[in-house]
């Protein structure tokens, strides 16, 4: 055992504690004294922020701070702040009317600023980033539309969605003819081919159009039109103009045929706010395919 | 005896080093952890916040399982970018029910507390087979085989059990149906449905994996990313009354 | 001793104790496995089968080897138990490089997602949690359990307690480890970060620690010096807090003895703030603690120098332990939990600062008089260099504390430059300091190669710079990337830009991994070399190992 020994270290001249364990030996420097200041003030420091902030909790509440700063209080300062930041043009925003919007080009920028990251943080995961549609997702730059591009049908479909369980929202499914025996697999081949050849696709050999055709007129017409070329009141969409949504080939048709169709598209109403909703609207009305 | 030689007490006694030890650390974890018990405040008074239900409870099971959280927070923070992104900041009545908490740290991807409704199914199932497909930016891996694999739910009445040991208002009338309530809620038009959303209220019923034929791990992971964040109507919420 | 007098070998109670326990496990565990309710956990209960069977065989073949008495001491000097050291010490280097490997991995996934490759094992989700398992606790723990049994045996001069029971420590933690390991692989995790093991792998381990705790509490009282070391208070210190927060936060109810699912008894807001009590003193007790341990052992006997500030020791040891306990809520900052809860997180973070870096003064100006052994010895420059990035991450995290401050950073990856530069900064230069020390010692053998060690170190330490940097910039740019308004008043970027933004960082930091996952892999070539070289430490040699 290492007896007691208070010797002083050679090259700093501070004494020791005296004790050793194993050859280590513990010098006995006194605390430096930056870092003990440096310790009261961030002491004092706390002490302070605990009398300005909500700090220690107590039987029934907690210490409030004196100027009753809350986190929950402070984001709804900063809200009102940034309305203040968006200015007057948020309130015309607000008010306008959509055909207003599109007549003010200084308030259609601004919308237009608005919907850019709502639309990306939003729709396009869905419709693409620059709101080209995806397989089942229709594009939104084309002048092609389902349920209409004015924009007022514009703002219906983005407020109340399209069978999203919204009452006001676009409903109507394309029945599954094949699931619900409407239809021999057969008639599905054969519909499925004139429907290709609408929009002049090739189509099988030997295909019987005909049958298609009878097929079609009995059982398509009452919501694609005899002319296939779609309803908007229905969001049945025009089958004789090459752009399709869930796609051309003959075994997406088939597909369709048999189990039907019905995309949902998500009701924004109760998600968005009002002038979100409206700044979208003008977004998608801009994007190319807007309709007066 | 000086001030630095009093401390040889704790050096030469290694029971009253240990006692040493414990007193000092057990303060702050007291202070800080008990009062969030007994304050009143510290869970908002809100109308809507439910237990899960069994498909839900499963689906939030396997979102743990797989680890969604390091990836994704569920808890808007009061700030405005985030109130603006993600909608109203998260409540702690919302995740009262949560065995364990899923806030997360980390945001590689967006937070997902309010993600419920914000989708359709349909999309849930194509971005979950592979997110690069809808959206080309993405980090998030491929879980492809959610969808094919069958949901094993064949215990999950035990679950609601210990949670309602736990003291989430699970009754046992819940616990008995529990099986039940799972077939009911991943089914197209089940005539169940209505009695599965007596005893929990705001629930979607319907097949969620795009397959009526089976109920697969995706039917439940979808289910449950579906009612995230929709149960409490901010309309009638009021913001003031729960500043604390 | 009564079969010293009649020198007749019996088996001790600890013996036959242990050996009927691991009987009673095997049984138990067959059973288990036999009605598990998924195959996971099936596979566990197996593993738990063959584990305590193959303890009750090791247990067994001990006694018959074994000498009838294990003596304390040899010729008056303590007769120590470094076969647990030994084994926790290899234990160190093969997990961290399962861990670093690991960390590379899911930094190419996030850089590269097809990575994953659909497969559910290896998705990043899952391997998160294995690599913050296999680096913190596979590896950190290992070096901690090596270093603090050698430590707390030289420091008191006095064999481990017990004789099974150090074995046990051992071989079980990394028993704990596979199980939570393979468990985070097939799915079976309570998500909780840093107590991911489900609640049967938290039972084992509450059983193991508690064994830790009695060996280590037992050899100290066994001592043969009048004062306890320093490194043995922070040991200590970590031992005691780390099994009290492991109680708070697993406290679990599973939903069968034959179901790997458990639900903890707290719940939202009450249960996030349990978890990052835990959380966050993990870092301060497992990370911090320890490792001060380990600081304080083996700088000083490196350098050959006296500990800088015996007073000093005191108040940042106490102040330290006290006040990282109430740090906690820095993680949930502007979240639902409480405002007053906030503040408290943040102030005590605040007031941590001081005492953090009194463990840093400490462990640098220890070297004072001796500044120039920096330019030779590379071991002790790995060391002071950790101790350095250790003032550093305990600048940034105080800092990080800050309501405002917070308000950017979380949720984003300047958390996680901040995390590396604590871990691989100073957990891992300080174990890898630790182990360059402790094997040659533990071998008596000479280190194979010390221009190696200095690879090793400018290697690793560009790794480390490359990886903080990107995640400071990645970090800082994300956050400010998702509060950017424009001038009209209106968010900037969407969040899959932002998600966009982050790309050459993550390839960057990937680099830096792998640069610092070939430091390691030098180590390990060295520490191999050195093990098995011919040559014992020749008595020069002996003049850094402690003298026996
Ligand atoms: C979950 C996917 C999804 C998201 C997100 C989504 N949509 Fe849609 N959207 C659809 C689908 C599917 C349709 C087609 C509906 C149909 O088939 O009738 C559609 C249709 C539309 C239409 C009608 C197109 C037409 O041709 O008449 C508009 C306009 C539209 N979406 C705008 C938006 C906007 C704006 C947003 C964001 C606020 C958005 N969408 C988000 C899926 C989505
Ligand atoms: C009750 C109304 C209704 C009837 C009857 C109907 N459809 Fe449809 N069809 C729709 C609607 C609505 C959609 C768009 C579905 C959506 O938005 O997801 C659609 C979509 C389609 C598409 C997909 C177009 C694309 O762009 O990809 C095809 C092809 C199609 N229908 C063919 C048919 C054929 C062939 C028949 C008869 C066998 C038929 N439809 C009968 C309503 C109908
Ligand atoms: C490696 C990180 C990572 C993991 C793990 C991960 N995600 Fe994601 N997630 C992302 C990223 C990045 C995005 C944003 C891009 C996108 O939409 O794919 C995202 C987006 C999402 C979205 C869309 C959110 C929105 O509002 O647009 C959902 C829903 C989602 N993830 C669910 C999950 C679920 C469920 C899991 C686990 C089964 C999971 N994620 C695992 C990274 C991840
Ligand atoms: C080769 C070296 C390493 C690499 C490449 C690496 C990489 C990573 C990556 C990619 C993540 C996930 C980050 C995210 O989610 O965005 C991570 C997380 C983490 N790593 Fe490492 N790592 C390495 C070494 C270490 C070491 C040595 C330690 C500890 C001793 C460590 C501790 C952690 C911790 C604690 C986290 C979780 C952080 C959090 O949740 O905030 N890592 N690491
Ligand atoms: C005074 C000392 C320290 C303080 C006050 C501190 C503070 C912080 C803060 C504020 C965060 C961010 C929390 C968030 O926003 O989510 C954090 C995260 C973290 N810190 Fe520190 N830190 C300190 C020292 C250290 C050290 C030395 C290490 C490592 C060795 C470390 C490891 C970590 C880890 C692993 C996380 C990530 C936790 C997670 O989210 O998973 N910290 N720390
Ligand atoms: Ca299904
Ligand atoms: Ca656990
Ligand atoms: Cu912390």
């Amino acid at each position: 055992m290492a007896e007691e020994r208070k010797e002083i270290d050679a090259l700093t001249g501070t004494p020791t504690t005296g004790h050793e364990w194993d050859g280590l030996r513990e010098l006995n420097t006194p605390l430096p004294r930056w870092w003990l200041w440096l310790f009261y003030i961030t002491i004092v420091w706390s002490i302070g922020y605990w009398i300005v902030y909500p700090a220690w909790p107590l039987l029934t509440n907690s210490t409030q701070g004196v100027f009753g700063w809350h986190t929950r209080s402070a984001v709804v300062a900063d809200l009102d702040e940034l309305k203040r930041q968006r200015g007057p043009m948020m309130d015309k925003l607000a008010t306008a009317s959509l055909a207003e919007i599109a007549a003010d080009p200084q308030l259609l920028d601004f919308a237009r600023a608005q919907g850019r990251v709502a639309f990306a943080d939003n729709c396009a995961p869905c419709h693409g980033a620059g709101g080209g549609g995806a397989k089942g997702y229709p594009n939104l730059n084309d002048d092609d539309w389902l349920w209409g591009g004015k924009l007022a049908e514009i703002e219906q479909t983005v407020r109340h969605g399209a069978r999203a369980g919204d009452d006001k929202g676009r409903q109507g499914n394309m029945p599954a003819f094949g699931r619900d025996n409407v239809l021999k697999a057969n008639e599905i081949s054969a519909v499925a081919d004139y429907v290709r050849s609408l929009s002049g696709l090739s189509t099988e050999p030997g295909v019987d159009l005909a049958l298609g055709k009878k097929v079609f007129a009995d059982n398509c017409a009452v919501c694609h039109g005899p002319q296939g070329k779609g309803n908007r009141e229905l969001g049945s969409p025009n089958l004789t103009d090459r752009i399709w949504f869930y796609g051309p080939d003959k075994a997406t048709i088939m597909q369709g045929i048999q189990n039907g169709r019905g995309g949902v598209m998500p009701a924004w109403g109760g998600r968005l706010s009002e002038s979100t909703i409206k700044a979208l609207t003008v977004y998608v009305h801009t994007l190319g395919g807007g309709e007066k | 005896m000086s001030f630095w030689s009093r401390h040889a007490i704790f050096e030469k006694n290694s029971i009253v080093l240990v006692i040493g030890i414990l007193i000092v650390i057990a303060i702050g974890g007291l202070v800080e952890i008990v009062p969030l018990f007994y304050l009143k405040n510290t869970i908002e008074k809100v109308d809507g916040v439910r237990p899960y239900t069994p498909l839900e409870l499963a689906g939030r099971n396997i979102y743990v399982r797989e680890g969604c959280y390091l990836c994704h927070s569920q808890m808007i923070r009061p700030l405005r970018d985030e109130v603006e992104r993600y909608g109203h900041y998260s409540l702690a009545a919302e995740s009262m029910y949560d065995k364990p908490f899923q806030w997360g740290s980390k945001r590689t991807g967006p937070d997902l507390a309010r993600v419920g409704g914000k989708y359709s199914d349909d999309w849930h199932r194509d971005h979950l087979k592979n997110p690069r497909l809808v959206v080309p930016g993405s980090v998030m891996p491929d879980y492809s085989w959610l969808a094919d694999t069958d949901l094993d739910f064949a215990h999950i009445a035990q679950d609601l059990k210990v949670q309602a040991l736990l003291g989430v208002p699970y009754t046992p009338d819940m616990v008995a149906k529990a099986d039940a309530d799972v077939v009911a809620q991943a089914t197209n038009d089940s005539p169940e449905a209505a009695d599965l959303i007596k005893r929990y209220p705001k629930t979607n019923a319907r097949d969620f994996d795009g397959n009526p034929t089976r109920i697969t791990e995706a039917d439940a992971l979808i289910a449950y990313l579906q009612m995230l964040g929709t149960q409490v109507d901010f309309k009638l919420y009021d913001d003031k009354a729960n500043i604390r | 001793m009564a079969n010293l007098l009649t020198a007749r070998k019996t088996m001790t109670i600890g013996e036959g104790g242990s050996a009927l326990a691991f009987v009673g496990l095997a049984l138990l565990s067959i059973v288990v496995a036999a009605k598990a309710y998924t195959p996971e956990f099936a596979f566990h209960a197996y593993l738990f089968t063959a584990a305590s069977t193959a303890a009750v065989f090791a247990i067994i073949n001990r006694y018959y080897e074994r000498p009838i008495e294990t003596p304390l001491t040899v010729d008056g000097k303590p007769n120590y138990n470094m076969g647990p050291v030994k084994f926790a010490s290899v234990a160190a280097v093969f997990w961290g490089i399962a861990g670093f490997t690991v960390g590379l991995y899911i930094a190419l996934e996030l850089a590269f997602p097809f990575l994953n490759l659909d497969l559910p094992w290896i998705t990043f989700g899952r391997l998160r949690p294995l690599h913050t398992s296999a680096v913190i606790f596979a590896f950190g723990g290992n070096v901690l359990i090596a270093t603090s049994l050698y430590v707390v045996q030289r420091t008191c001069r006095a064999r481990l307690v017990g004789e099974i029971a150090p074995w046990f420590v051992v071989l079980g933690y990394n028993f704990f480890i596979v199980i939570a390991g393979t468990g985070y692989l097939l799915g079976i995790t309570q998500s909780k970060e840093y107590a991911e093991p489900e609640w049967y792998s938290d039972l084992f381990l509450t059983v193991v620690w508690v064994v830790y705790f009695l060996v280590y509490l037992g050899t100290i009282m066994r001592r043969t010096e009048p004062h306890i070391y320093v490194a043995n208070w922070f040991y200590l210190a970590f031992i005691v807090t780390i099994a009290v927060l492991h109680l708070g936060n697993n406290a679990s109810v599973p939903v069968s003895l034959f179901s790997p699912k458990s639900y903890i008894v707290w719940s939202g807001v009450q249960d996030a703030m349990v978890q990052w009590w835990y959380g966050h003193n993990a870092v301060g007790f497992f990370l911090t603690a320890g490792f001060l341990g380990i600081m304080y052992y083996f700088i000083p006997k490196r350098a050959d120098r006296p500990v800088y500030s015996y007073r000093l020791s005191i108040i940042h040891f106490w102040s330290l332990i006290f006040l990282y306990i109430w740090a906690g809520p820095h993680h949930l900052h502007y979240t639902a939990l409480p405002d007053w809860a906030q503040t408290l997180g943040m102030t005590f973070s605040i007031m941590l600062w001081m005492p953090s870096w009194g463990g840093m003064i400490n462990g640098i100006m220890t070297l004072s008089g001796a500044w120039d052994k920096l330019r030779t010895d590379p071991v002790l420059r790995m060391m002071v260099v950790s101790v350095a990035f250790y003032g550093m991450s305990t600048f940034e995290g105080p800092m990080m504390s800050v309501k405002i401050v917070n308000s950017l950073s979380h949720y984003t990856d300047w958390t996680i430059g901040h995390v590396h530069s604590g871990a691989l900064g100073w957990v891992g230069y300080i174990s890898f300091g630790a182990l360059y020390c402790l094997i040659p010692w533990l071998w008596n053998r000479p280190l194979y190669s010390l221009k190696l060690v200095n690879w090793h170190f400018w290697i690793s330490t560009i790794g480390i710079v490359l990886y903080i940097s990107a995640m400071w910039v990645s970090g800082i740019l994300q956050g400010l990337m998702w509060r950017a308004y424009t001038s009209l008043g209106f968010l900037e970027y969407s969040f899959v830009e932002t998600v966009e933004a982050m790309h050459p960082f993550y390839v960057i930091r990937a680099l830096g991994g792998l640069l610092f996952l070939a430091g390691a892999l030098l180590m390990a070539f060295n520490l191999w070399k050195t093990v098995n070289s011919a040559v014992s430490a020749a008595p020069a040699g002996l003049r850094l190992a402690p003298a026996e």
